[in-house]
């Protein structure tokens, strides 16, 4: 198989390759010289006719959001770029932010023109503080470049940005709780309809996309829908309603592996080559026992499964939720899957924003069950229990209003399948295992 | 007397024309003064609805929400320490890392020091797996630490 060249990740290891001096010298903002040629609706129509779907977790086709936004609308309508990388595992969009930062801010002036936006909001975690500063720099070049703010590349284009700064809040990646959050309330997710491109943002028309997303625009832009349809897998011929799964994906791969990395590759690439050929084998000489496959919210794949293709309908064939955000969190075989799914269950108990009470209450029931079968409490009755709450909890139930809940449930229901024995032996051996600090002040 | 300085309305003021209306300036107020004041007490947020024209309720409403923010009871230290507990690092030792660090200061996530040099605490997932187990200190992320690492880091806080 030829090697892949990377195309988001191209200019990482370029010595200063976050400032618009080398951007430029690399060929950066002749993407938005052509896009600012170009009808916004053909930009548009270009992205759509690419098949370039959504990285932030669900796959949803870029292009054809766009197309949701009124026709004629007098404005303003906002762009909201989603860079609240939360997701257990998931690291990729701080690659790009740090390293190639221009990539995403002419993206996001790609976008803003095909969706005739004036003003995009980019929300960003707090905690990418590296991220912030050098997005910070980033935007200060551009304006003083004449990039961003009025008439762009004399051009009759104005664009202006501004970087939005979270606080730590898992929902925020949800984009109705981060437009809640940028309008300076809690972070609630808002239900639907209306979508955000009716009523978004100060109730305004609104795009939210992912940073890899709009970095994806930029490329299409520059080498064309061709080529990012050259990449990847094509629609399953069986399946009409699937857009197929195109262009070159970065995955993140961690946990228990030798070389822990991020790494760009066509979609579709399997757990197995993922972390065998990129991240230099299990640590240890030992075998993997599950394999995370989008972040913990997408569920795990077995030992068994390794070879599933991780393109935006593999992980869905073996009971996984999807391919989420193609963070790959490796587990080897002398760990405990009590002890993980402990681990993914307190994460989302602490993050579930408390608006609707199956969600709530549920990611708090399970951390709890989990907690008695750690601490030697455990009866094989509760994991039937933890499977009757795991199952009644989610929009797939149709319980709640965002899909966290369905993310707190996932891992939950393939552990308790795929890993039963695991957890049969733990309750009827007696173990006991303790959180090894202090619970405090939270 | 109040409790934000004119220099901090100053920069709260200076948000506002990035947004179409005060409010959305809650949280770049809520961050401005809790950086430099190590909490938001009760007079501040009074004084942030007072400049943002909303009601100290709807401030505190969307500060309680993100536990991000300390009030005046629990301010935080001259630092703030974060360890990552999330399923990354807790593979690589980050749970442990936590506990080693807690029982060499004396001190539980969410309390600060006895000296007020830093506030420890744990973080969910803070995107720096490559490097697990991970801290960040203030804005800066530190990777692939133990506990000698991380106490140099912790000593070296001024």
């Amino acid at each position: 198989m030829p090697t892949f060249e990377p195309v988001l990740l191209a200019r990482i290891n370029t010595p200063d390759s976050h400032t618009l001096a080398t951007y430029q010298r690399d060929g950066g903002y002749q993407a938005l010289r052509k896009a600012l040629d170009m009808a916004p609706a053909d930009v548009t129509t270009l992205v759509k006719d690419s098949g370039l779907r959504g990285r932030g977790g669900a796959g949803f086709p870029c292009g054809l959001k766009w197309t949701f936004l009124p026709k004629d609308h007098p404005g303003p309508i906002y762009l909201c770029i989603n860079a609240d990388e939360s997701e257990p595992g998931t690291f990729n969009n701080r690659y790009l932010m740090e390293m190639d930062p221009h990539q995403l801010i002419e993206g996001i002036a790609i976008a803003c023109h095909a969706i005739r936006s004036k003003n995009a909001y980019l929300y960003l975690r707090f905690e990418y503080g590296l991220s912030y500063r050098r997005l910070d720099a980033a935007i200060k070049e551009c304006y003083a470049a004449g990039l961003l703010g009025k008439n762009i590349l004399g051009k009759g284009f104005d664009l202006d940005i501004v970087l939005h700064r979270g606080a730590a809040a898992y929902i925020c990646g949800e984009e109705t709780g981060l437009i809640e959050s940028l309008e300076g309330k809690r972070a609630w997710p808002r239900i639907k309809p209306p979508f955000p491109a009716i009523e978004g943002l100060f109730r305004k028309p609104t795009i939210v996309n992912n940073v890899e997303t709009l970095c994806c625009v930029k490329q299409i832009l520059d080498r064309g829908k061709e080529w990012f349809q050259s990449i990847g897998v094509k629609p399953d011929p069986n399946n009409p309603r699937d857009p197929g799964s195109y262009g070159p994906k970065l995955y993140t791969v961690s946990g228990h592996v030798n070389k822990p990395c991020c790494v760009e590759l066509p979609l579709g690439v399997t757990a197995r080559e993922l972390i065998e050929e990129h991240a230099g084998g299990v640590w240890k000489g030992r075998k993997a026992k599950a394999v995370v496959p989008g972040g913990i919210s997408m569920g795990f794949l077995s030992d068994k499964e390794l070879d599933t293709p991780l393109d935006f309908n593999g992980p869905g064939k073996v009971g996984c939720l999807g391919l989420g955000t193609a963070a790959v969190v490796v587990v080897d075989d002398q760990t405990n899957m009590v002890d993980v799914l402990y681990n993914c269950a307190r994460f989302f108990s602490h993050e579930s924003c408390g608006q609707c009470t199956p969600c709530r209450e549920g990611t708090n029931w399970m951390t709890r069950i989990l907690d008695r079968i750690r601490s030697g409490n455990g009866s094989m009755r509760d994991l039937d229990l933890l499977t009757e709450v795991a199952s009644s909890m989610g929009i797939i139930p149709g319980t709640t209003i965002c899909g966290l809940s369905d993310g707190a449930a996932w891992p939950v229901k393939n552990a308790i399948q795929k890993f039963r024995g695991d957890f049969e032996d733990y309750i009827n051996s007696g173990r006991k295992s303790v959180t090894p600090y202090p619970v405090g002040a939270h | 007397m109040s409790a934000l300085t004119e220099e901090l309305r100053e920069k709260i003021r200076a948000e506002f024309p990035k947004y179409p209306n005060k409010r959305a300036v809650t949280l770049p107020a809520l961050h401005i003064v809790h950086d430099a004041l190590r909490c938001v007490s009760t007079e501040s947020i009074r004084e942030i609805a007072n400049l943002l024209e909303l009601h100290p309720s709807e401030v505190h409403d969307t500060m309680s929400f993100y536990n991000f923010f300390k009030d005046e009871h629990h301010p935080l230290g001259k630092h703030r320490v974060w360890f990552c507990r999330s399923i990354s690092c807790m593979l690589r030792g980050g749970e442990e890392l936590l506990g080693e660090v807690c029982q060499k200061y004396n001190v539980k996530p969410g309390e600060t020091s006895a000296d007020g040099k830093f506030t420890l605490e744990f973080a969910e997932c803070l995107g720096a797996c490559e490097g697990a187990p991970c801290a960040l200190v203030d804005e800066d992320c530190h990777m692939t630490l133990d506990v000698n690492s991380a106490s140099k880091l912790i000593d070296g806080l001024k």
